[in-house]
């Protein structure tokens, strides 16, 4: 940058790390750093870091392997109807996630339009199991993952992959020795982003999973139900949160930036 | 650094900030009334509203409506209100412990439990004893919330270890699961059955081994609006306050 920034840049800056800084400084002052180790250790506590890691990761999983099929079509197949798709992908983002769990019972519920017919013939239930924690946070953070992947498809120079096609690699070879390789920091990105939101996910989590420990009680519903009976345990668990996915951003730290 | 225009204008609205912040903390509007009560309390309490502002036409009463222990939160993080009411005791003691009160709380009402199903009942649920079936999905209010303690009291009085699908945060959210037929059968209050006006059936839980849940009311030390705070809590305790609550199915003092 040329000479120095303004001093109205540098206010404005100042004013956006403050809204970071700020509560994450709240929670360190009130954190109970002698009783931490008891608290983190109590099975409430270890229950919900696994079902949010078994769950987080499942999720991030699954939408790899559907979400990179998706975004594909959303980016180099024109069928009709697409943009309508792709409204459809990006409903999430916006959403409520209450309103995301809402809509998951509505229709894989035991009285949903999908799920009664499937409770009838299978005795499956999502609602109340792991599974249905797995589904809530798919749901809410797979379109990361589509949006991030179709960015990239559609900003590649397809001449590289003509030009393996005309030298005579087939089209998965062409998908997997040129096509995935390059889109691979944004695919890497869009994992990490997916992987960050499954793992903070708690409205949809809470309305269509409920709120069990060892089932269905991940990491943030703990802290929710610690915050009314047991601050200092909430304070701990919210601590654990933070450095779990610090670790984990900032371990990727040169990749995600880049690209993004 | 030369001022220009962009400084000046940092400057001016940094300022303009500032100040509507600092006109809005002085407490403003002295005539809203901030009631935090239970969940359970929820339609008998909307009446209530009605009926005092009736009177009261001065007074704009405004109801924050939640679980107990949440409400206990708030007020002991420093919120702004001026009557907590409380589904139990050692939740209004805590606050009175935390010198949070004006003068001393008073029971104003009583409830009792009771077993929500389906309209229908569809899993036949007859009583306690089918709270330890594995096939059924059952659901608690959670255990640090007023109705989930008690429910979980009235379950080891009856000697059933219950076999739980989930903890809901408040009274309300259980009742609303067990309306849409997600849950077969969860505990809650007489009076949140007779609410749902027939979305919700009743199976009885006997005297003997019901719990009942008190009600308590404080007007507290630091409430913006003291004196509408002290004619409410009269109101609560009066002849037509009781008539509101005994419609909804409480049990008066």
């Amino acid at each position: 940058m040329i000479g120095r920034p303004s001093l109205l840049l540098v206010a404005l800056g100042c004013v956006g790390l403050a809204l970071f800084v700020v509560p994450f400084v709240g929670l360190l002052a009130r954190t109970p750093w002698s009783d931490l180790p008891e608290l983190l250790g109590r099975d409430v506590v270890t229950d919900a870091l696994r079902l949010s890691l078994v769950s987080s990761v499942t999720a991030t999983g699954i939408a790899l392997v559907a979400g990179v099929p998706l975004a594909w079509l959303l980016a180099r197949v024109e069928f009709p109807g697409r943009a309508v798709v792709r409204g459809l992908v990006t409903l999430p983002l916006v959403l409520p996630p209450v309103v995301g769990g809402a809509a998951l019972l509505f229709a894989l519920g035991r009285r949903g339009a999908v799920g009664e017919p499937l409770y009838e013939a299978t005795g499956l239930l999502l609602p109340f199991s792991t599974w249905g924690v797995v589904v809530a946070t798919t749901f809410v953070a797979m379109p990361f993952l589509v949006i991030t992947v179709e960015g990239a498809l559609r900003s590649l120079d397809q001449r590289y992959e003509g030009a393996a096609a005309t030298l005579g690699a087939r089209r998965w070879t062409v998908m997997r020795r040129v096509t995935l390789p390059m889109i691979g920091p944004s695919l890497v990105a869009g994992l990490v982003l997916t992987w960050a939101r499954a793992f903070g996910e708690f409205g949809a989590t809470i309305t269509f999973a409920g709120n069990l420990q060892g089932k269905t009680q991940t990491l943030p519903l703990a802290v929710f139900v610690a915050l009314e009976s047991e601050r200092e345990a909430a304070v701990a668990i919210s601590l654990l949160m933070v450095v779990v996915s610090l670790t984990v951003l900032i371990a990727l730290r040169d990749r995600w930036w880049r690209v993004l | 650094m030369v001022i220009g225009p962009h400084q000046v204008t940092a400057t001016a609205l940094t300022l303009i900030v500032l100040a509507s912040v600092g006109c809005s903390a002085d407490g403003g509007d002295n005539h809203d009334l901030l009631v935090s009560a239970a969940a359970s309390l929820t339609d008998a309490f909307v009446e209530i509203e009605a009926a005092f502002e009736e009177a009261h036409p001065t007074v704009d009463v405004i109801l924050n409506l939640g679980a107990t222990t949440a409400l206990r939160e708030q007020v002991l993080e420093g919120a702004p209100v001026d009557v907590f009411v409380s589904a139990d005791r050692s939740n209004m003691d805590r606050v009175v412990d935390a010198g949070e009160v004006f003068g001393k709380p008073e029971v104003f009402a009583h409830n009792n439990l009771q077993i929500a199903v389906p309209a229908g009942n569809p899993a036949k649920v007859t009583g306690l004893g089918d709270f330890g079936r594995e096939d059924l999905l059952i659901g608690l209010c959670a255990e640090e919330v007023p109705c989930g303690e008690l429910a979980r009291q009235a379950l080891r009085m009856a000697g059933v270890t219950p076999v739980i699908d989930t903890n809901e945060p408040d009274v309300r959210a259980l009742l609303t699961r067990v309306e849409a037929g997600e849950l077969d059968a969860g505990i809650t209050y007489v009076t949140d059955v007779l609410s749902s006006s027939g979305r919700v059936d009743g199976v009885v839980i006997s005297e003997e081994l019901n719990a009942p849940a008190e009600y308590w009311i404080a007007v507290l030390a630091n409430a913006p609006n003291a004196d509408a705070a002290v004619v409410f809590v009269s109101f609560l305790l009066s002849g037509e306050g009781q008539a509101i609550l005994g419609q909804y199915g409480f049990v008066p003092r």
